[in-house]
């Protein structure tokens, strides 16, 4: 077993999917000084500015470079260093990178990866802390993948990075330094599209996604200790999403708790919801509960962003409603 | 703008005649369209560069298939010259399965591979980064390569304009910014939407290297292009050039006009590029007018083979976007 973090484990995967290929390069803003989160440390020491490129504050001309360089034969990774600022590049890939391929009739690909990262409870107000995912959802021809652990990343990360597709890659800057050990052997690189049941039981599902993960998992252990089994699926991709494994689950359990830190109005789980009601609606014992931030911009005072910020409680509150 | 005074000096005879045959082309395919367009057998916004052909003409004609060409919404005309199959052209812009993508994307999305042709875009500055990172990914892959990026004047005044010059002079990429300054953006005028009178004297802050010119002058615009071109194939840039020039009809097929005056046919055949190109082929005998309608009926003669393959072609499989709106 191997000691590692999330986010050692992101520069360790760059670092290997650069040195098996070429034409992966990398450009965002001080991503050769390792980036404020470490993501890409280590990475212009070994493969050169050249290929781990800095660039000026311009996150449409960053992304719309990668597009263009992704027309072109390379294998660019993007990072917009808080998906906060990713409006700022959102008709580049909206526009630009999600639409190529279709657009020319097949003729054009965009293999290229968008990182960033989103989530509060750093104290990091309401500029800094978003999750805005669902905007990316919402656009046919990206995909986003939402890696939960160390693991994920190592099983998803080398999959994004080959992909003949734009993936986005939401990563959540309070999972980047939290310890975790790796198989020694490494983790094999996983398709994406597949959720990942990280804990089974027969009395309700709780689809849970990135930090959320974790604090379904809490909930579910006490849940045990009540005599409930929860089970903790985690989609890891959002688009691709992988319905049979969430339905199949829902088909056992009748009981569906959807938990993301993103704001509930209009966030992913709304569309979690639909698919699971579209699917399974006959097989629910409840309404579906849907766990998730209030419709407010993220606060500053740590009072007040402890109480926005959902996490275990909230994911029982949830369960207890479904179960009643 | 209306002088002969030119730049023919850097033509021949052969490069004279390909030039007219290009701008017939372009205008006898724009001059078709507009009916087509009316009738509703040409679907989209279509933005016809009647007028501005000798910037199309200037640039894309003397460069290789394997060199890339980013264009505007603005595009048939570029995409004529650097080398799309008229008749795939036109079947792309009346939606058809044999268009060159297939029906999908329509005149402001044309995308034609094979010839270098990266393509339109329907946002307004949207690509011009892209050609940015095409030229970094041909110096990085080693295999080095021109790119050209077209747009309009109005495009200077988006931010990614600012974002995209200042990374290319940062990379020094063999980048050419040529820039169609028609004087009008839509509907309105230049002066309405900025101070900065030429685009090119945005380049300077940036350390790029411009130049204006006439670009209704095609053999001015050939000339001025040739030299630049060959710095960029020494990898060296990025370029701005920026071609003054007019569009003879609306904004699009259909705008409600009323906003500019009307040019005089007098003034207009004096700035048309056509017929100062004749004029110039003339007074240095290369050609005649005869030559000139010649190539004027061969290109109308095109037009009408590729409606008459287009019109054949079918409309695209209800299961195309489907299909498509992922690779692999
Ligand atoms: C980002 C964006 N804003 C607005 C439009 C609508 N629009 C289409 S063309 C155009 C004017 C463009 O002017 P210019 O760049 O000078 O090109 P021209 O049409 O004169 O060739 C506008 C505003 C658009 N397509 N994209
Ligand atoms: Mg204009």
């Amino acid at each position: 077993m191997t000691e590692t973090t999330y986010s050692a484990t992101i520069a360790a995967t760059l670092a290997e999917a650069m040195r098996a290929d070429g034409r992966v390069v990398v450009f965002g803003e001080d991503v050769a000084l390792g980036g404020p989160y470490l993501t890409t440390k280590g990475l212009a020491e070994e493969f050169g500015t050249e290929r781990v490129v800095n660039t000026p504050i311009s996150e449409a001309a960053i992304c719309g470079v990668a597009i263009g360089a992704a027309q072109s034969g390379l294998r660019p990774v993007v990072e917009i260093m808080f998906i906060d600022f990713i409006d700022l590049a959102m008709d580049q890939l909206v526009n630009g990178a999600a639409k190529a391929h279709f657009m020319s009739g097949g003729q054009l690909a965009v293999p290229m990866v968008l990182r960033t990262q989103g989530g509060a409870g750093q104290r990091a107000a309401a500029q800094h802390s978003q999750s805005l995912e669902s905007w990316l959802t919402h656009v046919p021809g990206l995909k986003v993948v939402m890696p939960s652990s160390a693991r994920e990343v190592a099983a998803l990360l080398p999959t994004a990075l080959a992909d003949p597709n734009p993936v986005v890659v939401v990563e959540s800057k309070t999972l980047y330094f939290r310890r975790e050990t790796l198989p020694d052997g490494g983790v094999v690189p996983e398709p994406l599209g597949r959720a990942r049941v990280l804990r089974q039981g027969g009395d309700v599902t709780i689809v849970a996604t990135s930090r959320m993960v974790h604090e379904a998992l809490e909930a579910a252990a006490e849940l045990e200790g009540a005599g409930i089994q929860a089970e903790v699926i985690d989609p890891r991709t959002l688009v691709p999403l992988d319905l049979p494994t969430i339905a199949a689950s829902v088909a056992r359990t009748g009981r569906l708790v959807v938990a993301h830190e993103a704001v509930r109005q209009g966030g992913f789980g709304a569309e979690i919801v639909a698919q699971v009601q579209e699917a399974c609606f006959w097989d629910l014992d409840a309404p579906i509960a849907r766990v998730g931030a209030p419709f407010t911009p993220v606060p500053l005072s740590p009072v007040l962003e402890d109480a926005y910020l959902p996490g275990a409680a909230e994911i029982l509150d949830g369960v207890r409603s479904v179960l009643r | 703008m209306g002088t002969d005074a030119d730049g023919a000096g850097a033509l021949d005879a052969s490069i004279a005649r390909r030039l007219l045959v290009t701008m017939w082309r372009i205008r006898a395919f724009e001059e078709r369209l507009e009916p087509l367009k009316r009738s509703s057998m040409v679907h989209g916004l279509t933005h016809l560069s009647i007028g501005q052909e000798g910037v199309a003409a200037g640039v894309c004609t003397q460069l290789a298939d394997d060199e890339t060409v980013y264009s505007n919404h603005r595009a048939d005309g570029h995409a004529l010259a650097k080398g799309v199959d008229m008749g795939r052209l036109l079947a792309e812009l009346m939606g058809r399965s044999g268009g060159c993508c297939r029906g999908l994307g329509g005149s402001m999305h044309v995308v034609d591979v094979s010839h270098g042709f990266l393509g339109a875009t329907g946002v307004v500055g949207g690509n011009l980064p892209f050609a940015v990172g095409s030229a970094f990914a041909g110096r990085l892959l080693g295999r080095g390569g021109v790119v050209v990026v077209f747009f309009g004047d109005g495009a200077a005044q988006a931010g990614i304009f600012a974002e995209t010059l200042n990374l290319a002079s940062l990379w020094e990429v063999p980048v050419v910014f040529v820039c169609e300054n028609n004087g009008f953006a839509e509907f309105t005028p230049r002066s309405a939407h900025t101070r900065v009178e030429r685009v090119s004297d945005l380049a300077a802050p940036f350390h790029v290297a411009a130049a204006t010119l006439d670009g209704n002058d095609v053999a001015e615009v050939y000339r001025v292009f040739q030299g630049v071109l060959g710095e960029a194939r020494a990898g060296r840039g990025p370029f701005l050039l920026e071609c003054l020039t007019e569009r003879l009809s609306g904004h699009y097929v259909g705008d409600p006009g009323g906003y500019r005056a009307a040019l005089e046919d007098e003034a207009w055949r004096a700035r048309d590029p056509i017929q100062r190109l004749v004029r110039q082929a003339a007074a240095r005998g290369w050609f005649d007018e005869e030559a000139s309608h010649a190539a004027e009926a061969a290109a109308r003669e095109e037009v009408e083979a590729a409606v008459a393959f287009a019109s054949a072609s079918p409309f695209p499989d209800p299961a195309l976007p489907a299909e498509l709106t992922y690779a692999g």
